[in-house]
């Protein structure tokens, strides 16, 4: 009888490396969201609007949206093979999970570019 | 193959209100509890960037559900005011964690030291960028 090991895919090495990488990403994006805050001329709606007009901030932003999508991905996939034993609950969670982010990838798009 | 085998039953104690946990793993928890509280209300988030970021019209339906109260009690700042600890949290003990992942402070002493830290760091950042942005 031949014994699997059920592990090789490795699948776990690369997303517990993603979670790192789309956290260090956010990080960064954390600290140049908050210098752009406090260079704001003035506080308010036209300079919120012109702070994420910029190119710089729309390439940042789109960029922090994507790891926070999939760093959600990840972390809330582990959630629900934590605490959610069926399998047939457990696989439609993960698919809602994963229709909604790509949704909110989309709207964020949609938000950045309409500036 | 060296085969192990347990000889006893080995004590197991995963009753949480049975353990006496240290502050590390008060973290670790709430590490993931405020992971769970921000992915609920990302679609909340990103409407209110949305709102933010529009016409007149998008903008002043933006300030009037930041300043909605229900019975004189200020709802959406208070959520939003947990959120914003939800983030810190999670940023502070990010960090920490990647360090770990580095090697650095896993010896027990600076591991309470920074666990203890980035409650201190979150709740203090929480209550002065909170005050501020009140």
């Amino acid at each position: 009888m031949v014994k699997r090991l059920v592990v090789g895919a490795h699948y776990g090495f690369r997303d517990w490396l993603a979670q790192r990488v789309t956290a260090t990403v956010m990080a960064l994006y954390t600290v140049i969201f908050a210098v752009q805050l406090l260079s704001l001329p003035e506080h308010t709606n036209a300079a919120w609007r012109a702070m994420f007009a910029g190119g710089f901030m729309r390439f940042a932003s789109f960029l922090f949206f994507m790891s926070l999508f999939y760093h959600a991905w990840v972390g809330v996939r582990d959630i629900w093979m934590d605490y959610v034993q069926s399998i047939s609950v457990r696989l439609t969670l993960h698919v809602i999970t994963l229709l909604v982010l790509v949704g909110y990838a989309g709207w964020v798009a949609q938000i950045l570019w309409r500036l | 193959m060296a085969e192990v085998t347990a000889t006893k039953a080995r004590p197991k104690h995963l009753n949480l209100m049975q353990i006496r946990m240290p502050l590390p793993a008060y973290v670790s928890i709430l590490h993931r509890v405020s992971g769970a509280g921000l992915f609920l209300f990302l679609g909340g988030l990103i409407w209110l960037l949305d709102a933010s970021l529009g016409t007149p019209e998008q903008y002043a339906a933006f300030t009037g559900v930041i300043g909605f109260t229900l019975a004189g009690i200020p709802v959406v700042k208070l959520i939003l005011l947990g959120l914003l600890w939800s983030f810190l949290h999670h940023f502070c003990a990010g960090i920490r964690f990647l360090l770990l992942d580095v090697h650095v402070g896993i010896e027990l002493p600076p591991a309470r030291a920074s666990a203890f830290a980035v409650f201190g760091v979150s709740l203090v950042m929480t209550l002065v960028l909170g005050g501020a942005l009140w």
